[in-house]
Formats: C-alpha cells, structure tokens, sequence
C-alpha cells in the first residue's frame, strides 16, 4: 500500500508527510476492546469487538437500532454530548486508547473527520467553512489556509466547482456539493480516520455516485468507517464489511465474503432482505 | 340532510338535531357579535390615537424638541432635557442589563442546560417579568439612592434595569435555541471547545434575534415612569451628570398631566405624541431585524 | 503519539486551558437568579420596622394616617383586588372574543393581520400615556354615566350601594375600565396561542361530524384551550395587579374604603406612587411593607400563571 501521493500539487513536503514515509498499514488502527455502551439505563452496544485496517473503507450495516451509528459516533466520542451516557470496555486508535486521561477529547476530535447524514455547513463562506478546524487549532497564515482549503476542496472533488466561488456562502451549493464540502471540511486538517454516518442518504443518485467515486479516492489516505443503510453501497466502496444487530457485532469480514458467502445465518437473513 | 350516527359529546348531538336552519342562523349570529367585539376593541386604540395627534401635534415644533420644559403660567418652552434623559437612562438600562441577560443566556443554553442554577435562572427570569415597575423603582431606591444620598439618572438607569433584564435575557434564550443544531454538531465534531463553538458559530448567528430583546427593552425602558419617580426624580434643567435628577419623558407627562395648567395639559399631549413614536419605532424596528432572519 | 496540526499520524497536541468565558457566564446567571433575592432581602429589610410595629394589623387595619403614624393598607389591598377583578371582567370576553376572531377565518387574513399588530399596539403603548387619555375621555364618560346610575338605581337593592353618590371621575370604575384595556392584549395573546394550538385533527373532527362553526368553537376547540385561557387570564391579573401609573392617575388615590364603584380607591401600586417621594420615617417603611405585599402577591399570581401555562404546553403536546 506504499503508492506515492499524487493528489495536490500545492502540498509541500515540510507540511506534511509524503506516503513514503508512513510505515505499513495497521490491521488494527481502530481497535474496539470488549465494549458496551448504554443510554442511561438503555444498553445500546454489546461486547463489541473488532480491529478495522488502516487506509481501507469498512463499512457498518444492519438494520435501524441496530448500534452501528452509536458505536461510530463512538470513534470520536462525539456521544459524550449527550447526557447521562457510560461505556465499558475500550476504543484504541493507532494503538493508544481515546479515552486516556492525557488525552483531550478536543484533540481527538481533530484528528478524527466525520460526515452527518444531513449535511451542515456552517453559514459562512465555502472557504470559511473549510478553514474552520484550522483557525480552531490557531493557524493564522493566510498561505497555509489557502493551501488547505485547494488540497481539501481537491480531495473532496469540489475544486473546479467551488474555486471561484471560494467565498460565496456555503449555503448556496446543491445538495451534493454541500456534503462534498462537509467531506472537504472534515479532512482539512490532516485527520487520520474519517467517519461517515450515512452520507448519502439524503442525496440525489448522481450526488450519490460522486461521493462513492470520492470514497475511493479518499481511502488511499484516510482510514474510513461508513455506516450505510444500502447494502449496494456497502458492496461498492467498502473493504469489509461489519454486520451489527441489537446492538451486536454479527459477523465482520472481507465484503466480497459477507455478501457472498455469509458465516452467520443472520447475515444471510439481512442481506437475502428477510428482514430490514 | 342525513344524521350523523356518532355524537361524541352531548353538545354536538343536541345541536344537530336542532335544524339546520337555526343552526346556521345562531351561527351568523355568533359571527357578527364576535366580530363586532372584535372591532369594538380598536376604538380605544383608535382615540388614543387620535387624541395624541390632534392635542399632540400642534405643539409639536423644533422649540418643543430643544427647549427646556415651561413653568406655569409661562407658554412655549419644550421637553429637550427629558428627551436627553430618557435616552440616556434607556441607555444605562442597556449597559447594565444586556450582558449580564446575555452571558446568562449562554450559560443555560450552551453549557449546562440540565443544571439546577439553569432552572433556577429560567424560573427567576420569568418570575421578574411579573415584577411590577414600581417595585424596582423602589428597590433602586433602598439600593442607589440611600446608599448614594441622592436621586441620579444612576438610579433611574438601574430600575430600568431590572426591569428589562428578564425580556433580554428570555429574548437571547429563544435566539439561541433557534441556532440549528446541526451547526453545534459540526462544530464539536471537528474538534472545537465550548469557547469556540459559542463565539465562532452560535453567537453570531443568534445575534440578529438577540437584537429584538435588546429593540423591545428599549422600547419598554423607554415609557416606564414608575421606576423613575423616586430614583431619578425630575429636573427642569439640561443634564450636568449623571448624578443628578434627571428629567424624563415619561415623568414629564405624568407631572404635566395632573397640573392645572393647560399649556402644561398640552405639552402633555405632544410629548406622549414623542414618546409613543419613540416606541413604536423601537418595536416595529425589533420586528423588521426578526424577520430579516 | 501526539503531532501538530496539519499532519497525519496520531492524536494532535491539545492543552486545555480554562474556560473564563464559562465562568464569566457562570457568573451572570448567579447575579441573576440573586437579583430576585435581593429584591425581596432588601425591601424586607426597608420594611422591617413598619413589620415590628404593626405586624398583621398592616394588612387588617383600614387606616392610614401618616400623621398619626398608624399604617394600614387594607383599603389599597381591596382596592387592588377590585380592580383588578373589574378589569378582568371587561377584559375576558373582550380578549377572547378578539382571539377567537384571530384563530379562525371569519374574514381575510389581511384583516387580521391589521387586528393583531391594532392590539399588538395597546400593548406598546405606555402606561403613562393611558392615564393622560383616560383623564380626557374616560373621566367625563364615567361622570356622566355615574351620574345618571346614582338617580336611576337609588332604590335598587345591591345596585344603590355599588353605584351610590357622590359621582366622582376619579374612581374605581374609571381605573378599571382603563385597566381592563392594558391587560386586554395579554388575554388575547396568550388565548390566541392557545386556541391556535388546538390540533387541527380535534377541529377537523368536528367539522366532519357536522357541526357548524360555532358549535366546534364551543364544543370542541373552547374546551380544549381552556387551561391556556386560564393561564391568560392568571397572568393578566397579575399585570393587573401591578399597573401602576394609569390606576394612580385615575382612581383618586383614596384611602378610605368604600362599596360604590364611582368613589375614589385606592391600589397598593398607587399608594406607592403617590406618597412614596415625600415620606418620612415610619411611612417609608410602611410604604416599603406595603410593596413587600405587593410583591408577594403578584409573584404568587405569575408563578400560579406560568404553572397553569406549563401545564396546558405539555396537554396539546400529548395530544398530537
């Protein structure tokens, strides 16, 4: 997986690390550990456990209720904005627990990405929207925004789209691009997973076909984790493919596999739309 | 005309079996005698009106704008000092009460909704608004005046105050909650902290309907009298501090209503003719930037 | 693990410093819930004398004399009752009838639009102002009216005594006719709310069994709005009971109790305004007492209005 990076041309090398350099990819980069996660008295997640690989795309399917949103919003512990919420068990990322006392939460949260289903830009400018997470960390160099705000919009398959219109409101894009903002804006700052709770749901099949398209560019240098309700979706972009049911981890494998040669009948049942 | 088998409520199966035709008769009846109600409340209004255009506008002169008020007896002269004082108090009013309705404001919204102070201050907040207007004139007055030993517009600008600190702080409550959701989400979600998210995202678009409290409390500050009776007193003079008695619009038509003087009877008219276009313009002014969101 | 912005490769570096606008915003809440404290705190402490010296006899006592250093309020606490019991009177139907007529279609909706902003405008308009009108056209109205009513029920049992002579402009009646115009739109605003929430599955029901519109009105949609009317009507009472200036310009300012309408009264608001900018001594702290009362009523009234509102949100929630 050591292909040379050939994405932006205005990337320089002092700012950021060339794919030459990473080291192999880990089987395990996101690592969940034995958890269980309640809404106040409700248990919401069931001694889940699995090791999702580095620069792939896994995807999480099973039906609504399932747990497969809450384990994601999980990741970057986006849940602890709701209240009266505990978890047991542990969630590593590239080896080192997310939720270690040295740790800020606000520091894992940029170096995680994540997509909403419904897409929210912020009412600024597209390019306000992007530089967002930048002038958060405390970067004030006009040239590194404008570099990021290229290098996102490129990766998101916007650039020719939004570049004269860098500072136009977000609000005035279609659907689609509005979400390919929302993915450019989530990787503007270098995180190394980017998450994606349903991103094409709310969006027109062409739109829809773009953001796939994306997916399989972005996975060459982000680790994704994608929940989708379309299981044709989960067949096209991802690498694996992780099954949840009330709250369970059904069976978890290559997609190829799932969706050919299921282990667990109730993966067959899911997939064969015995039940939705 | 076929009946209905089902009659839910007794009301309803007597009245259809009573005739369709006094049905509908009662029924316009009903109509007009609601209506005519209807319209028979704008007449007050409707005189208020007239009465504050024709006793008000006569009077109503650039002399009476910038002059100071008449003694008895004596003709022209104006209301200059109390235009001054009233919006130099609504503005002391403001200074005091819109940070402190504000921050609070953010405080049970943004960063701990659930928590007991946050129910204690929505309680209070609207508790407050039920304060009579005299109250906190009196309160300023065992607070301000007898600790300072005189009648000041400082006074009178703290009962204001008071007075409007709950419109303003349940005014910026409703502005925040109508901050989607969605914005603090992907705020959060791309890593800022509470400070950030409030400042960069949630604040400046709540601001505008913020700004309608702040219009309505001006509004509101604007006609009280109450307050002002016995911390800002009156004065006939042009204003030399802030520590003195101060004249108000609205004090001036209450001493100039009740004289016997009809020049004074008069001024009455035309300064609640200024004080009524000063209100309606601050409320029409909150609607127009509420609706602009 | 921990990297600089802009670079993959782990968990980036973030050290959290003190939130100070959390604590300044912190501190504004807890200035404001102690406002209402303080409130209370210092106009008992202002009142404490007059406390220590009458007691309970302040809110039974009828006489107020200043000269003599007796205080009792009883007449303004009537006085403020009535009052605001009158106003109410005028006021209910009146503001129902103007919330019924805004929640349903009787005519166009730019007629109602100009109906709501008319009230919307009452209710803008200042106190002060109201005193000054009803000075010149309710004083007169009232004398002429109290006049004729003193010959015509003079031998009427009940009436004769609510409409005995002298008939006098400034007088209860007066007060009240002007105070039932202020709290007018409240009434209206808060019933409009109400009647406008009524779920239109409740309304449409109606219709589909046949009633006419009226009998929806009161059969169905009345009823269901109820608690919402009576939350109006709870928190009008409590602007009644608080409406200072036009009640001190109208009403006579009267210490002394008496049945008929057309003699002049007394408010405990009024009381306040009135005497309260050259009392001395004993009086001042029983002026302070007296708005201690004051106070205490009307946050009872408005703390009983706000629960009979929360109540009535939480019904029509359920409802749908």
């Amino acid at each position: 997986m050591l292909e040379t990076m050939d994405q932006s041309p205005t990337q320089s090398a002092s700012s950021s690390t060339t794919m030459s350099d990473q080291p192999e990819p880990r089987a395990d980069f996101l690592k969940v550990v034995d958890f269980n996660f309640h809404y106040g008295k409700k248990q919401a997640l069931y001694q889940v456990n699995m090791e999702i690989p580095e620069r792939q795309v896994t995807a999480f399917i099973g039906p609504s209720g399932c747990g497969k949103s809450t384990l994601l919003r999980n990741f970057n512990r986006m849940n602890e904005l709701i209240d009266g919420i505990h978890h047991e068990g542990d969630i590593l990322l590239n080896g080192r627990s997310i939720y270690d006392k040295k740790i800020e939460v606000i520091a894992l949260r940029r170096s995680i990405g994540m997509v909403f289903q419904k897409s929210n830009p912020f009412p600024k400018s597209i390019y306000e929207n992007i530089v967002y997470s930048l002038r958060i960390a405390g970067v004030k160099s006009k040239s590194i925004l404008d570099e990021a705000v290229e290098r996102s919009l490129r990766g998101a398959a916007l650039w020719e789209e939004a570049k004269d219109r860098l500072h136009d409101s977000a609000l005035g894009l279609s659907g689609g691009q509005m979400q390919r903002l929302c993915i450019a804006r989530a990787i503007a700052n270098q995180p190394d997973v980017l998450l994606m709770d349903e991103p094409c749901s709310a969006l027109d099949p062409i739109a829809t076909a773009k953001v796939e398209d994306l997916i399989h560019e972005l996975k060459r240098q982000f680790t994704i984790v994608i929940v989708t309700h379309n299981m044709q979706q989960a067949t096209r972009c991802s690498d694996k493919t992780a099954f949840f049911y009330l709250g369970k981890l059904i069976e978890f494998d290559e997609t190829q596999k799932i969706f050919s040669n299921p282990g667990e009948k109730q993966t067959e049942d899911y997939i064969t739309g015995r039940f939705g | 005309m076929t009946t209905s088998t089902a009659t839910p409520s007794d009301f309803l199966s007597k009245a259809s079996a009573g005739g369709s035709l006094r049905r509908s008769l009662g029924n316009k009846v009903l109509n007009c005698i609601c209506v005519g109600l209807a319209f028979l409340t704008l007449i007050p209004l409707f005189s208020i009106v007239f009465l504050v255009l024709k006793n008000g506008l006569p009077l109503l002169t650039w002399d009476a704008l910038t002059q100071l008020p008449p003694a008895p007896g004596n003709k022209g002269g104006g209301f200059g000092n109390a235009i001054v004082g009233t919006a130099l108090m609504v503005g002391l009013a403001l200074i005091l009460a819109t940070p402190f309705g504000i921050l609070s404001a953010i405080y049970i919204n943004e960063y701990a909704p659930a928590a007991r102070l946050s129910n204690a201050v929505r309680f209070v907040a609207k508790l407050l608004t039920g304060i009579p207007s005299i109250i906190s004139g009196v309160f300023a007055y065992a607070v301000v005046v007898l600790a300072t030993g005189g009648f000041s517009a400082w006074a009178g600008g703290f009962a204001l105050a008071i007075l409007v600190l709950p419109t303003i702080l349940l005014t910026a409550e409703q502005a925040l909650l109508g901050v989607p959701k969605a914005f603090r989400e992907a705020s959060y979600g791309l890593g800022a902290t509470n400070f950030q998210t409030i400042w960069r995202i949630v604040l400046p678009d709540a601001l505008p309907a913020m700004m309608t409290g702040v219009m309505l409390a001006v509004a509101r500050a604007a006609g009280e009298t109450a307050p002002l009776l016995f911390t800002a007193l009156f004065s006939q003079y042009w204003i030399q501090s802030l520590k003195e008695p101060t004249a108000s619009l609205s004090v001036l038509i209450y001493n100039f209503s009740t004289t016997f003087d009809d020049h004074q009877k008069q001024m009455a008219w035309t300064a609640s003719l200024v004080l009524v276009i000063l209100v309606t313009l601050a409320n029409v002014s909150a609607q127009v930037v509420f609706r602009k969101k | 693990m921990e990297t600089t912005t802009l670079q993959q490769g782990g968990i980036k570096e973030f050290r959290k410093g003190p939130d100070f606008f959390r604590v300044l915003c912190w501190v504004a809440s807890a200035a404001t819930v102690a406002t209402l404290a303080w409130i209370l705190i210092e106009i008992t402490k202002e009142a404490w004398p007059a406390i220590k010296a009458f007691g309970f006899d302040f809110i039974t006592s009828e006489k107020w004399l200043p000269n003599r250093e007796k205080f009792g309020v009883l007449p303004f606490i009537i006085g403020t009752a009535t009052s605001s019991f009158i106003a109410l009177i005028f006021a209910l139907p009146l503001g129902l009838a103007v919330a019924i007529f805004l929640s349903e279609d009787f005519l166009p909706l730019p007629v109602r639009q100009a109906v709501r902003f008319t009230v919307e405008m009452l209710a803008a308009i200042p106190s002060v102002v109201y005193g000054l009108w009803g000075i010149f056209v309710i004083i007169p109205m009232v004398q002429q009216f109290g006049a004729w009513a003193v010959t015509a029920f003079k031998d009427t049992p009940v009436l004769n005594v609510l409409f005995a002579g002298p008939a006098y402009g400034n007088s209860l009646l007066t007060a009240s006719l002007v105070l039932a115009l202020m709290i007018l739109p409240t009434i209206t605003a808060i019933s409009r709310n109400a009647l406008v929430a009524v779920p239109g599955t409740l309304r449409e029901g109606a219709y589909a069994l046949g009633s006419t519109r009226w009998e929806a009105i009161f059969g169905v949609i009345l009823p269901t709005a109820a608690p919402g009317i009576v939350a109006a009507t709870i928190l009008a009472l409590g602007r009644a009971m608080g409406e200072t200036m036009a009640i001190a310009m109208l009403i006579g300012n009267s210490s002394r109790l008496s049945g008929s309408l057309l003699a002049p009264a007394g408010t405990l608001a009024g009381l306040l305004a009135n005497q309260f900018g050259e009392a001395e001594g004993l009086q001042v702290s029983s002026l302070m007492f007296a708005a201690l009362l004051l106070v205490i009523m009307t946050l009872f009234v408005n703390m009983a209005g706000e629960a009979v509102l929360r109540y009535t949100q939480k019904q029509t929630a359920g409802i749908r």
